[in-house]
This record gives C-alpha cells, structure tokens and sequence, in this order.
C-alpha cells in the first residue's frame, strides 16, 4: 500500500501543469542518428520561431517514444509513416505512400489525438544489406535472391526489427527467408559486425551514413514487401492546438528535405562525427529555414581530437551528467534503503509472510528495465521520477533479503542470552539482532548501489538524463569516444561506490 | 539454624515437544542461599527445566514459583531482569565491549550507576576492570569469556542465578579455576543458584543439592553427601559408578 501511495503522489507532482505558455516545448527523438538529426532540425526551426525547447534525445525506441508523445511528456518527435501504420497501429502493410499517410493521419487522430504533419519530404526503408563480395560471389541482387541462397546466413538485425511484423516475421512470410541462425545487434554496431564477416545480412536504414562506408550492397525488395516509411513530425495533439505557432515552425520543413540529402546530412553525423547541431543547422540552412549568422558551434573539418582530449574539453558537461547520475543513484537508493530496512525488520518479526513478501520483491527485480521504464510512462511520463522510481523498485531486493537474512540468522546465542538477561523483543531487534546484521545488511545496500549505478545509464532511454545520455547518442551516432565519455565515468562511479560503501561495511563488522 | 526460604521451585510440572516428553511431573526446591545443580544426559530435561524459572520456556501442567510467586503472573522481562543467566557459551554480544556487556542489565534497568556495578562485577569475577572493560569479546580466553558472562549476571545484583552448563566447553584446567572462584564467591554472595551440568564431580563439589534428571523424570533428589551414600535408583548408583565416585 505504501508504494501504491507513493506512486499516487508521484503521478500527482510529474503531472501538475506549469503556468501556460512559459513551457518549453518537449522534442524527443529516437536512439538512432538520423532521428536525432531531425529532432534537432525540429529544436532550432522552434527555436528560430521564438519558441524555448526542451530536448529529450534517445528515447528508447518506438514503444517508449510514442508513449512519451501520447501522454504529453514530449510534444514533438520524427516518426516514420510506416513505423505507424505497422508498429504502433498494429496494420497490414499499404504500398502507396499517400494511402498510408492519408490513413495514419486519420487513425492518429482518432484513437490518440495525435497529428502527423505534412511528410519531410523523403523515406527512410529498411535496406537489407549484404557485402558486396558476397553478393557479387553469391550473384545476389534482391530480397528473392537472399531468400533462395541465404539459408546458411547469419543475420544480424536490431531488436526492433526481429520484434516488429513488418520487420523479421513479416519478411519470413513475405519471402520465406529462413536465415540459419539470428543474432540480436545495436543498430550502433551492425555495420561493424556486417564488415567485419561477424553476420552476413542487415537490416538498414535506407538513408543510413554508414551503407555507404562499407562496401555494402542493398538487396531490392523485388516483391514490395517493405511499405513506404516516409519521415513526418509526430505532434500531441493537445500540444498542436495551443500552439498554431509552432505547427507552422514545424511544417515549414515539409517536402524540404530529400534523400540524398539526408543520406549526405547522416553520413555527416555518422561517419565523420561532426556535431548534430552542426549538421541540423546547415541542413536548415541549405533549405533556407535559418539566418546564416547563427554563432558557429564547432567548425567543420577540424582534427578529430584524441579520447583523453575530448574527455577532457567535455569536463563541464561529464561532471554535470555524472552529478545528475549521482543524483539519480542517490534518492532511489535512499529511497530503498527506507522502506527495505525497517520491512526486513518487520519481515523477522512475521516470518510466515516474509518468503512471500520478499520474493514479489524478487520478481520486481526480474522485469526488464526497459520494460519497467516503458510501463512507466502512462503513470509518469518520462525524465526523472520514473527513473527513480524504476532504480527504486529494483534497489529493493537485494537490501530486503539482507536484511531479513542478517537479522534471523544474527549469532543464536547472543540474542538467546539477550533475551534471558531481559530484553524484550524490540531491544533485541534493535541492540543485538541489527547490529550484528549490520554488515551483511550494509553487503545488500552495496550490491544495490553498485547495480543501480550500471542500470542509471538506461534511465537516458526515458529521458532521465545522466551518464546514459552520451552512451545512449554515442551508440545512435556512432561515436565511441561519446559513449566511453559516458561509460568511463559510469564504470569509475560504480568503483567508487563499491570501494566506499565497501569501507562503511568493514566499519560495521562488530567486534572489529 | 532457621528453617531455609524457598526461592525457585516447581510442582507437578510437565512439558512435551509434540510426542517428546521433556518433563514429566518434575517438582524441585532451592532454598535461599543453596546452590542446586541439576544433571542428567542431553535430553534428560534439565536445561528445559532451567528455562521454565525465567519463562523462557513455558510447561505444559504444574506451576513454577519464584520467591513465592507464581511466574506466570510475573512480567517475564522483569523477572528476567531480577534473575541472573549464564549460558554454557558466554553468549556475550559480540558488537559490545566487555564493559558493556556487563552492563547490560543494569542499563536495562536504568541505573545511573551502572559502569560502577559493571566494574565491582568485573572484579569480583577476578577480571580487573581497566585491562578487560575495553576489549571485544572475540579477544578474550574461553575462561576470560565464561568470567565476563559471571559478571554479566550479577552486575544488577541479582539474589538468585541460572547457569546452564557454565564450564562446559572449558579445559580442565580452566574448569578447576572456575569452579573454586565461582564457589567461593557464591557463598561469600550468598548466592541462590540453579546450575545445570553433565558433570557428576562438578555438580558434588559445588551443590548443596543435587536433582538427577532422566528422561523429563527426578531420579533422585537430594543433598550431595546423601546422593554419594544412598543412590535411590540402580541409575544413579550406575551413574556414581561410572564416574568412578566411590561410596564413603
């Protein structure tokens, strides 16, 4: 009861609106480059426009992404038409681009109040790559080919695309491809492993930097099984009937940006690391959207710094992240440790409901965070409490069974000669059993910590910020020395922690 | 010689463990000032019997009486306050030093005096309280350890004692050292106590009275000197003579 009540209250403050108008308008992204390359054309053309932007880049995927804008947490996010129709409405697949447009429009509208505006203006199709040795060694050019000559292939293809019924399942049955084996990878890593003979099929971006990096060749859907993805803002549309303003922003990049384009604008990104902010606004620019007098954020073609260098320029905002990571680590730990302690004490007292009570705490621990974060969004949105909330209900576990373990099974004749020498119960609960449970009580708190510092880098998936945040855009872009500048600190953290709380537990072994 | 007070006694009293019969029909006395040692083989019942003075252990049938009192009219954490208790480990709390361990009762009783209590226990133990008042437990001695818990019992200045097989686990040597200090200070304290023991020799050389316990069954219950002539039972003979304690 405690936790549904504190949830209650948690809803109750992540909803309250703020004063109309003084709000900044919520874009959210994806975890992939070119949703974060659009999503911060979105940023400035608002911005352009007067309006004050909040960024929410890297959203965990589709699911978590389109619960962000359906529940008002995030205002505007680029979506892809296809995505809509397949993934989120759950339909059979329309090969006419404007059919699919015509429908999702409506049926957003209908059954979410959300409103797709005018597409960008280009698609972005699953492109299922192969090498281009293989191809040309295996003869090789379509998706029928693959289907016939692939069955001792091993595909690589993101999560996202195993699960989604115009993805995997659907191309089974479209074109009976049956690989030998499949691998789950990061979209980050795909073409890496596709290069480096690790798979031998992917599934792309069609607009993707990276396809042509490699030497890759794209198999043609000679059967129109994929239907059209074109690229469109997805807005609330709550968000969208407040502010006129902000449509027009938005829709002023409409019909603006081509394929070759944002195959040129991605491989910017994705290949040669310049800034998004970089690129989003020559991409505005090009299309006549901003002034060209916008201060210059880094200049292009400059050498690409070295790790230690580039860790040490971003110090400010690593320091920041990491504080936030604390921050995050700190209150949902506190927050356990207040409610798991004082149960664990209560559960020695009433052992016949303490199995019980601990293993639902248990079977907390075993729901997966990006699942618990995305179950999370329709109570609290996304940022900062369901992060908490999610690092709070897994930090539970390990400090209740420690507690409950260290206090039944503190030394028998210790707390047999302070119950004969005249304590009552409580006076051994407290002087005699929690003591001497103290260390192991202390042992669960750290394996909490230490846990809880390693699943904050997912809270960046919900918006939460922290250490995830570099990690989750360094992956989408395909930038490791922003993913080590977010996971050094996080790995250094989980050290610190470990070592300092390994400290305090030392300090708490009686009779040191 | 005026007629001896009782202080602890049961009548009647039986205690089962679903089929196992702990104590059956048991009825003792201890007068004040006596020390009565209570012996019998594991699973006789004497340590369930000791349990039954300070409630830590309920019987089934019979009443117990402390200093008149039936004790299940009796708060047992008051009672256990007013009764010392030393169990065959010490049982010292192994977070707290020596010194407050021994003030363990007087604290929970709220004197203001109690380090003063905690030291004159510690001395009367032959434990100096400056040298040992600041150690941990786990840096005493066997002996060291069973002195501590002595002390532990009689820092709240109890009339009466329970000591469940106290120098059990020593060595022999230390056993012997123990139990002279332990005699001597009972009887300059005019000590009521119940000891329970396995140890026939130990139980003779420090009771007054001895019960020998069989089964949750008194076997015989009587003054030393009379248990070593006349041993009412073939057991207690068999007993006797397997420790080899000859008839005077």
């Amino acid at each position: 009861m405690k936790v549904l009540g504190a949830g209650f209250l948690l809803l109750l403050l992540a909803q309250s609106p703020g004063p109309p108008g003084s709000r900044p308008v919520v874009v959210g992204s994806k975890p992939f480059g070119e949703s974060y390359l659009l999503a911060e054309m979105f940023a400035q053309v608002l911005e352009a426009g007067g309006f004050t932007v909040e960024r929410r880049l890297g959203l965990g995927a589709t699911e978590i992404a389109f619960q962000a804008l359906r529940t008002g947490a995030v205002d505007v996010y680029p979506e892809y038409t296809g995505t809509g129709l397949l993934a989120i409405l759950g339909e059979q697949p329309v090969m006419d681009a404007r059919s699919v447009f015509a429908h999702v429009s409506r049926e957003f509208r209908r059954r979410y109040d959300a409103r797709w505006l005018p597409p960008l203006g280009f698609e972005n199709t699953y492109a299922i790559a192969v090498r281009t040795d293989v191809a040309v060694s295996q003869g090789l050019r379509t998706l029928s080919d693959l289907a016939r000559d692939g069955s001792d292939f091993v595909a690589g293809f993101t999560p996202d695309f195993i699960g989604r019924p115009d993805g995997l399942p659907g191309l089974i049955d479209a074109y009976g491809f049956r690989p030998a084996e499949v691998r789950s990878l990061l979209p980050a890593i795909k073409y890496q492993a596709l290069a480096a003979g690790e798979v031998d099929v992917i599934d792309g971006y069609s607009t993707d930097g990276l396809i042509a990096r490699y030497d890759l060749r794209v198999l043609e859907d000679d059967r129109g099984f994929f239907p059209p993805y074109e690229a469109a803002a997805l807005v609330n549309g709550a968000f969208a009937d407040a502010n006129p303003d902000a449509i027009i922003a938005l829709t002023g990049l409409s019909g603006r940006l081509s394929e070759d384009r944002m195959r040129e604008f991605n491989r910017r990104v994705e290949v040669d690391r310049e800034s998004v902010a970089l690129v989003a606004r020559d991409a505005l620019r090009s299309v006549g959207l901003v002034e060209r007098d916008i201060a210059e954020v880094s200049r292009p073609g400059a050498p690409r710094p070295g790790l230690a260098r580039y860790l040490w320029d971003r110090r400010g905002t690593i320091a920041s992240l990491a504080v936030r990571h604390v921050f995050l680590v700190g209150v949902s730990l506190l927050a356990a440790i207040a409610l798991a302690v004082p149960l664990g004490l209560l559960l020695e007292r009433k052992r016949q409901s303490a199995e019980s009570v601990i293993r639902g705490a248990g079977l907390l621990q075993t729901v997966p965070s990006i699942a618990l974060l995305a179950f999370m969004i329709p109570l609290l949105g996304i940022g900062v409490w369901p992060a908490l909330v999610a690092l709070f209900s897994y930090s539970i576990y390990p400090i209740l069974r420690n507690t409950f373990t260290g206090v039944r099974e503190a030394d028998p004749s210790a707390v047999a000669a302070g119950t004969a020498l005249g304590m009552t119960p409580r006076q051994v609960l407290l002087y005699v059993r929690l003591p001497l449970a103290a260390p192991v009580v202390m042992a669960g708190i750290r394996t909490a910590a230490v846990i809880n510092v390693g699943t904050a880098t997912l809270a960046a998936f919900i918006g939460a910020g922290g250490l995830g945040d570099p990690i989750v855009a360094g992956l989408a872009l395909s930038n490791t020395p922003m993913i080590l500048s977010g996971a050094l600190p996080a790995a250094l953290l989980a050290l610190i922690v470990d070592g300092t709380l390994a400290a305090v537990e030392r300090r708490l072994t009686p009779g040191r | 010689m005026t007629v001896p007070s009782t202080v602890l006694a049961t009548s009647e009293v039986s205690k089962h463990y679903d089929s196992l019969v702990a104590l059956d029909r048991v009825s003792v006395e201890v007068a004040k000032g006596e020390c009565h040692a209570l012996i019998g083989e594991s699973g006789s019942g004497k340590t369930t019997l000791l349990r039954c003075f300070n409630r830590l252990t309920s019987p089934d049938n019979g009443t117990v009486t402390f200093e008149g009192a039936d004790v299940t009219g009796l708060d047992p954490v008051a009672l256990r306050r007013r009764i010392g208790y030393v169990p065959q480990d010490g049982g010292l709390l192994p977070h707290w030093q020596v010194g407050r361990n021994v003030e363990l009762v007087p604290w929970l009783e709220g004197h203001d005096d109690r380090t003063d209590r905690a030291n004159r226990a510690l001395e009367l133990v032959g434990l100096d309280p400056t040298t040992f008042g600041r150690r941990w437990p786990r840096e005493l001695s066997g002996g060291q350890r069973q002195r501590v818990a002595v002390a532990r019992a009689l820092a709240a200045g109890p009339d009466v004692i329970l000591m469940d097989e106290p120098f059990g686990a020593l060595d022999a040597i230390t056993r012997a050292d123990l139990q002279e200090s332990f005699d001597t200070m009972r009887r300059d304290l005019r000590l009521t106590c119940m000891l329970v023991t396995h140890d026939l020799h130990e139980a003779l050389a420090l009771a007054d009275r001895v019960t020998v316990l069989r089964e949750g069954r008194v076997e015989q219950s009587a003054s030393s000197n009379e248990l070593r002539r006349a041993p009412a039972t073939e057991y207690v003979r068999a007993l006797l003579h397997r420790a080899r304690i000859v008839h005077p």
